[in-house]
C-alpha cells in the first residue's frame, strides 16, 4: 500500500488555513489568577453583585481543587502540567465602549470575520443565520437581533444578558453544570468572560439557525466562554457553533461550559464544528480543548440533540451529555472525531435516564490517522425509576495507517429491569482493496481516502444543517493531512 | 500500433514468480480471452495491468495506447481509459452508487480536460445505462456494493464500465458466481459495448461466458506463461479436454 500511503501523505501537506493572526489592539489582564483578577474581570464587565459572588465562590472552590491537584487525570490523554498562573484570563479587542451598528466595529476585526467566512453583515440576510462572534474573550457582534426579538427570542452575548436579563441568568446559570462539577467547569465559572445566551419563549419555534463563531486570537491567553440556552415550554431552536484559532507554538487553553435547558415539549439541537488549531505535524502547539457541555431535558417530551464534528485541537476532552429528567424525553449524541498527527481526543457522552420512557441514541465515529489517539468514552445510566428507558449506542472506529490508536470505554449502569439497551461497536481500517477499487475508477488517492471517510461519517453528517455538513466534509479532507507515516 | 502491447512481463509475489514472461498484443476493436486453470496467474495479470501496487513487476514492458503503462498509478491508468471489472467488487459504506459513479466519471473527464458533468446531465445518462443491464433504479441510492447480491455486484461492475466507457476493459472472472440469467444479461451488456475503438480482455476459467461473448482470440495461460493462442474454437477444445494437457512442462510444446 506504499504508494497509496505516499499519496495520502502528499495530499495532506496542506497547512491549517485558519492560522492567521489579526493585528488589532487588545485590552488584556495581567497573567495569573487571583481574587483580584476575578474582581477585575467582573468590574470590566460591569457586572451586578450576584455575578461577582458567583465567580468568587467558584474561584475559591477551584483553588481547593488546584491545591489538591484534582485536575482530572482519568482521560486517555497526555500533556505536561498546565501553569495556570502563566495565562492571561481576559483579552478583549480594543473598541469603543458600545456599538450601535456593525459599521462601528474595528474594520480589521470585520476583515477577520470575512476571512473566516462568517456572514456577519446584516445585509447578508439571505444566509439566514444569526451570528454571535466571540473574539478572544469578548462577544463582538450579534446579528439579526431585531428580527429575533420580534418573536421574542433573546440571542445576545452573555455579558449583555447579565445586564439586560439578570433574572433569567440568575435562574439558569450553573443549574445544569454547577461550578462544583469538575476542575475546568470551576475554572470557567470563575473567569469566563463572555459567550452566548439564548432564550426561546413558550411555544416559539426560532425562525432561523442561531450561530456562534469562536476565535482565539491573542497569544498566551485562554478562552473561557460560557453558553446558556433555554427553550421554554413548546419552544424549539437549532444552534451552531464553529471555532478557529491562529497557529501558535505554545499550547492554549480553551475551557468552555455549555448549558442547555429544555422544558416541557421543548427541543434544542446543538451542532458544533470544532476546528481549533491542532498543532503542527510534530505535535507542537495547538489548543487544549477541555469543555463541559450538558443539556437537561427537564420537561416531559423534551428533546436535546448534540451533533459534533471535532477535527481540531491538540487535545480534546469533551462529553456533551443529556440528563433525561422529564418523562418521554429524548437525548441524542452524534459525533465525528478525527485525530491526525499527534492529536489526542477523549470524547463521548453521558446519557442519564431519570424519567419514564426516556430514550437516547449515541452514534460515535472516531477516525485516527498519523500518530493520533482517539478515545470514545460514554456512560449510559438508567436510574431506578426510569421504567421503559431505551438506549441505542453505535460506536465505530476507523484507522488510517498503523501508528494511530482507537480506544473505546463504554460504561453502562442499569437500575431498572425494564430498560432496553443496545450496543454495537466496530473497528476497521481503510483497506488497500477499497483504495485500489476507487483509484481504479479514476479517483486520486487523497480523494479516495476522503470518500471512504465521508462514507464512514455519513450517519452523523446527516444530522447537521446543510451548510454545516458541506463544511464538515471539506474540513475532514483537509484535516487528514500527513495521514500515514 | 496495438492498443495493448505486453512484452515479456514478469511479476513476483514474495519469492514466487507468478508471471514468467507474458507476451500479448491487442488491437482496438478486438475481444480477447485469457483462459487458464486456478493459480495460473490470470488474476495477477489483470491486476498488474490495472496497476495494483501489491505486485512486484520484475521485468518486461507494457505499452497502453503507446504509453508506458507500468509507470502509471492506478488512477492514471483508469483516466487513460483502462477499466477493470473486479472479480470481488469492494463495498464502500455510506457512499451512494450514483455519487460514486459521477465522482469517478468526473475525475476521468477532468484528467482529459473535459468539463465536469452535473447531476442534471448525469442522471438521465445513468438511467439509460441501467436499462441496458436490467438493473433496478434503487441500486443507485444504495451504498456502493453494500448488501448487493453476487449477481448485482457483477452487474454493477458492468454498469460502471458502461458509464466510464473505457478504451480497454478487463473482465476478471466476471462469470464467477452468476446464474445463467444474470450471465446472459451481463454478456449482453458487454456485447453492447463492443465497438471498433474499444478492446475487451475477458479473463475466465470456464468457457461458458464465451458462448455469449465470442472472442476474436483465445490465449491459454498456464504457470505464468501463455502456452497457446488461437481462435474461439480453442475455448471449446479446452472445455472438452481440460487444462490437463498443459500441465507443468507441457508448455514447451505450445
Amino acid at each position: 500500500m506504499s504508494s497509496n500511503t505516499e499519496a495520502i501523505r502528499e495530499l495532506a501537506q496542506q497547512e491549517y488555513k485558519w492560522g492567521f493572526v489579526t493585528d488589532i489592539g487588545e485590552d488584556r489582564a495581567p497573567k495569573g489568577l487571583s481574587e483580584e483578577i476575578i474582581r477585575f474581570i467582573s468590574a470590566k464587565k460591569n457586572e451586578p453583585e450576584f455575578m461577582l459572588e458567583w465567580r468568587l465562590k467558584a474561584f475559591r472552590y477551584w483553588m481547593t481543587l488546584e491545591k489538591a491537584q484534582a485536575e482530572p487525570k482519568w482521560a486517555n490523554v497526555h500533556y505536561p502540567p498546565i501553569d495556570y498562573q502563566a495565562i492571561s484570563y481576559y483579552s478583549a479587542p480594543k473598541q469603543k465602549p458600545s456599538l450601535n451598528s456593525l459599521d462601528e466595529l474595528d474594520p480589521e476585526l470585520l476583515r477577520t470575520y470575512e476571512k473566516l467566512g462568517i456572514p456577519l453583515a446584516e445585509q447578508k440576510m439571505l444566509a439566514g443565520v444569526a451570528v454571535d462572534a466571540v473574539f478572544d474573550s469578548v462577544s463582538v457582534a450579534t446579528t439579526f437581533k431585531g428580527k429575533l426579538s420580534e418573536v421574542g427570542v433573546i440571542f445576545c452575548s452573555f455579558s449583555e444578558a447579565v445586564q439586560k436579563h439578570p433574572d433569567l441568568v440568575k435562574k439558569y446559570l450553573g443549574s445544569v453544570v454547577p461550578h462544583t462539577d469538575n476542575f475546568f467547569a470551576a475554572l470557567n465559572a470563575a473567569v469566563f468572560t463572555d459567550g452566548s445566551f439564548v432564550y426561546v419563549p413558550k411555544g416559539v419555534k426560532c425562525p432561523m439557525e442561531l450561530s456562534t463563531y469562536f476565535r482565539i486570537n491573542a497569544a498566551e491567553t485562554g478562552q473561557f466562554e460560557r453558553t446558556l440556552i433555554v427553550a421554554d415550554e413548546g419552544a424549539s431552536v437549532s444552534y451552531l457553533e464553529g471555532c478557529t484559532a491562529p497557529i501558535r507554538d505554545e499550547n492554549q487553553l480553551h475551557a468552555a461550559v455549555v448549558e442547555l435547558v429544555a422544558l416541557d415539549d421543548a427541543q434544542i439541537k446543538y451542532s458544533t464544528v470544532q476546528n481549533w488549531y491542532p498543532g503542527d505535524k510534530n505535535g507542537k502547539g495547538g489548543i487544549y480543548n477541555f469543555v463541559t457541555k450538558r443539556g437537561a431535558c427537564r420537561g416531559k417530551n423534551s428533546k436535546i440533540s448534540w451533533t459534533q464534528v471535532e477535527t481540531g485541537s491538540a487535545i480534546t476532552w469533551k462529553y456533551p451529555s443529556c440528563i433525561l429528567q422529564g418523562d418521554n424525553s429524548v437525548g441524542e449524541f452524534y459525533s465525528v472525531a478525527l485525530t491526525n498527527n499527534y492529536q489526542q481526543a477523549d470524547t463521548g457522552t453521558k446519557m442519564i435516564h431519570i424519567g419514564k420512557n426516556t430514550r437516547s441514541t449515541i452514534v460515535s465515529k472516531g477516525i485516527s490517522a498519523g500518530h493520533g489517539q482517539n478515545t470514545y468514552r460514554g456512560q449510559v445510566k438508567i436510574m431506578k425509576d426510569a421504567a421503559g428507558a431505551r438506549n441505542y449506542t453505535q460506536c465505530d472506529s476507523l484507522l488510517i495507517g498503523d501508528k494511530c490508536g482507537a480506544h473505546t470505554f463504554p460504561y453502562i449502569e442499569v437500575k431498572n429491569s425494564t430498560a432496553r439497551m443496545e450496543h454495537e461497536a466496530s473497528t476497521s481500517k481503510i483497506g488497500e482493496d477499497q483504495m485500489f477499487y476507487l483509484r481504479q475508477r479514476g479517483l486520486k488517492a487523497e480523494d479516495a481516502v476522503s470518500m471512504i471517510v465521508n462514507g464512514f461519517c455519513k450517519r452523523v453528517f446527516r444530522e447537521l444543517p446543510m451548510e454545516f455538513a458541506v463544511e464538515a466534509q471539506k474540513l475532514l479532507s483537509v484535516s487528514l493531512e500527513g495521514s500515514v507515516g | 500500433m496495438s492498443l495493448l502491447d505486453i512484452k515479456d512481463l514478469r511479476v513476483r509475489v514474495e519469492d514466487r514468480e507468478i508471471l514468467q514472461g507474458v507476451n500479448l498484443q491487442m488491437n482496438a476493436g478486438e475481444v480477447h480471452s485469457i483462459m487458464g486453470p486456478n493459480g495460473s496467474g490470470k488474476s495477477t495479470l489483470a491486476q498488474v495491468l490495472a496497476r495494483r501496487e501489491t505486485y512486484n513487476v520484475t521485468g518486461g514492458e507494457v505499452l497502453f495506447n503507446g504509453k508506458d503503462l507500468l509507470a502509471m498509478k492506478p488512477e492514471e491508468a483508469a483516466c487513460e481509459g483502462l477499466f477493470l471489472a473486479f472479480q470481488y467488487p469492494v463495498e464502500i459504506p455510506g457512499i451512494s452508487n450514483a455519487y460514486f459513479l459521477r465522482s469517478a466519471l468526473n475525475a476521468i473527464r477532468k484528467y482529459r480536460g473535459l468539463e465536469e458533468m452535473d447531476a442534471m446531465d448525469f442522471l438521465p445518462m445513468l438511467r439509460q445505462k441501467l436499462k441496458l443491464l436490467d438493473m433496478d433504479d434503487k441500486l443507485l441510492n444504495r451504498s456502493v456494493n453494500e448488501a448487493f447480491s453476487g449477481g448485482e455486484k457483477k452487474r454493477n461492475e458492468i454498469l460502471q464500465m458502461a458509464v466510464l466507457e473505457p478504451k480497454l476493459a478487463i473482465l476478471d472472472e466476471t462469470d464467477s458466481g452468476l446464474d445463467i440469467d444474470a450471465l446472459r444479461i451481463v454478456a449482453e451488456g458487454v456485447n453492447a459495448m463492443r465497438n471498433p475503438e474499444r478492446a475487451i480482455l475477458v479473463v475466465t476459467h470456464y468457457q461458458r461466458l464465451l458462448n455469449y461473448i465470442v472472442p476474436d482470440r483465445v490465449h491459454v495461460l498456464v504457470e505464468g506463461r501463455i502456452v497457446r493462442s488461437g481462435g474461439p474454437e480453442l475455448a471449446l477444445e479446452l472445455e472438452d479436454k481440460g487444462y490437463g494437457a498443459y500441465d507443468a512442462g507441457a508448455g514447451a510444446s505450445a
